[in-house]
């Protein structure tokens, strides 16, 4: 693995830290929204927005910019704290989410929210449309890459699998999938509900190169995102194993953290949990 | 342009204006030699993308292609367009507004052959209920192949449905269409048949023997189904005191309905709908057949003339 900046990674797991703080606030003060999977989810978005993306802020449509679809939208909470900390908005927002004049939708909504490269929130979309992004850019001559967050539970749906043959099929080689593979859906555990392994091999067996992490491990976040982004003749999969609810002890993988919103002792004992990590 | 097939005529129509304008890119899902993209494919090799057999994915793919500002025509057959692909063209096409034209082929009774699982009678109900959709049902192949430029440069959402055969022509060489506004076919002040895609020739047939019973009948012929050319049904509505609806659809949610809605909020007169009532059709030899079988015959459309009138007068 490259050797990265120690201060570098030192941020970037503070940056993880405070999405995970703002993405517990969002979703206690509104008491909606999802929180397990957003803080499964907080390396690897802190990871793309604070390093990886080529972005800018000033222009959130700016034609030659990298795009990101969250296709496991319901994370939107931790987007949303990412494009805010960014300055796609003000942070002020944050605390407005859901409210009618608010332009934070429940789910990602690219017409609303500045930076949303795509609407999200039906499971299943990303890879598909990732693909259709990445064949225009090669069409174009233009040098973005799509990255798409996906959830393990999300690939249980053939649309996904849809879109994986399909990728095969045209290798774009700028499209990099990334699948928070934290092994709790809605009901109870993904190796429960409707298990998925071999999950690697399915994906290999569709022709694509995977590539194992660990998902809180920052310095393997950035590797594999960039040895991802060199393998060409085939496409990648990087997939992440992380813990739903990462970061505070009493919703770590645990089903029932998956849409419900923290009260007002569990909140602050989370976030008191966060802060002691040295976020 | 001759009397082509209207597959034909949209085909020919997609390539070459795909010549005109580099940022069209035309999808298929393995039925490229049915829906004739593959003309533009011969064409255009590089901007032509076969999904095979995955509907789904390849509305979702068109729709990163119209993120990234080319203008996808996703074709397909409409059965599947307008039902399997449904989810993605709700969220990813309407929901999100990304400039998808879908191209949905084999509309109506077109594929006689196979029957109702190939049938598509629902799928006008279904896109004119979606927010952000415009909904376009040419008449004829000359339509089919004007409306591609028109469709292409037009901003948003279009479900652009097609028969696979030759309609009866309605249209005149070298005139103008313009989405959103109807076209009267026909004069007459005693009835008014609006009617589109291939009940307009239908219902040009209809006016025909009305007229020799003395009965005057408009024709008008709705291309777009969303947005409703409103005003002209409204004035069709006050100048004859009588309305049919024809189309080759069900006549819950379709054309019939759009119209319905117009006259109870504007001006209630006696209407009749003329289509396929609640039922699914049948395999036949051709459309023709099955249109006559499945009461959308040039005689129901007479009958629900003489229906309306006679309402009209008690």
């Amino acid at each position: 693995m490259k050797s990265y900046d120690k201060s570098l990674i030192a941020d970037l797991e503070a940056k993880a830290n405070y999405l995970r703080r703002q993405s517990l606030a969002m979703i206690y003060h509104r008491q909606a929204g999802h929180p397990g999977g957003c803080l499964s989810a907080a390396d690897i978005v802190a990871a793309l927005y604070f390093n990886i993306l080529r972005i800018d802020p000033a222009r959130p449509v700016w034609e030659d910019r990298d795009r990101f679809i969250l296709s496991k939208g319901h994370a939107s909470a931790l987007l949303y704290s990412a494009l805010a900390c960014r300055g796609y908005f003000p942070e002020s927002d944050l605390e407005h989410w859901g409210e009618l004049a608010c332009h934070l939708q429940g789910h990602p909504d690219r017409l609303k929210t500045p930076g949303v490269d795509m609407t999200s929130g039906i499971l299943g979309h990303g890879i598909a449309i990732g693909l259709g992004l990445s064949l225009a850019a090669r069409l174009q001559k233009r040098d973005y890459h799509t990255y798409v967050l996906l959830g393990d539970g999300e690939c249980q749906g053939g649309i996904v699998w849809e879109g994986i043959n399909a990728c095969a099929k045209f290798n774009p080689g700028n499209l990099t999938a990334i699948v928070d593979y934290n092994d709790v859906q809605l009901d109870g555990a993904v190796h429960d509900i409707m298990p998925m392994e071999p999950f690697a091999d399915k994906w290999r067996a569709f022709r694509w190169e995977v590539i194992n992490i660990g998902g809180h491990d920052m310095r393997a976040i950035l590797s594999a995102i960039e040895e991802a982004k060199s393998i060409k003749q085939r496409p990648v999969v990087i997939i992440a194993r992380t813990v739903k609810g990462k970061g505070v002890s009493f919703m770590e993988n645990k089903a029932q953290w998956h849409g419900i919103p923290p009260d007002k002792e569990q909140y602050e004992a989370a976030i008191a949990e966060l802060t002691g990590e040295g976020g | 342009m001759a009397n082509l097939a209207m597959r034909e005529a949209y085909g020919r129509a997609l390539a070459d204006y795909g010549a005109a304008n580099p940022r069209v890119v035309a999808l298929d899902a393995d039925t490229a030699s049915s829906t004739l993209s593959n003309f533009f494919e011969k064409r255009f090799p590089q901007r032509f993308f076969n999904f095979g057999i995955a509907e789904p994915c390849m509305i979702d793919a068109a729709v990163g292609f119209a993120l990234a500002g080319m203008v996808p025509f996703a074709n397909a057959f409409a059965a599947l367009a307008a039902l399997r692909a449904l989810e993605q063209v709700r969220t990813c096409v309407c929901y999100a507004r990304t400039n998808v034209k879908i191209a949905s082929s084999y509309a109506g009774v077109s594929d006689f052959k196979d029957g109702p699982t190939h049938h598509a009678i629902t799928d006008i109900a279904v896109m004119r209920s979606l927010p952000e959709m415009t909904v376009i049902v040419p008449a004829d192949g000359s339509e089919a192949a004007a409306f591609v430029p028109l469709i292409a440069e037009f901003d948003g959402p279009v479900y652009f449905r097609l028969n696979r055969a030759a309609t009866l022509q309605v249209s005149q060489p070298g005139e103008t269409l313009c989405i959103g506004k109807g076209i009267v076919r026909r004069q007459g002040q005693d009835v008014a048949i609006i009617a589109c895609g291939s009940m307009a020739g239908r219902s040009m047939q209809a006016a025909g023997s009305l007229a020799s019973q003395g009965i005057q009948a408009r024709v008008i012929e709705i291309h777009t189904i969303k947005p409703i050319d409103r005003d002209m049904i409204l004035q069709a509505a006050a100048g004859t005191g009588a309305v049919v609806t024809a189309e080759e659809h069900t006549v819950i949610g379709g054309l019939g309905s759009a119209v319905a809605g117009v006259l109870a909020a504007g001006r209630p007169v006696p209407l009749a709908m003329v289509g396929i009532h609640d039922a699914f059709a049948r395999t036949g030899p051709d459309p023709e057949s099955i249109m006559d079988a499945c009461g959308m015959a040039v005689a129901d459309i007479v009958n629900a003339a003489l229906s309306v009138i006679n309402r009209k007068k008690a």
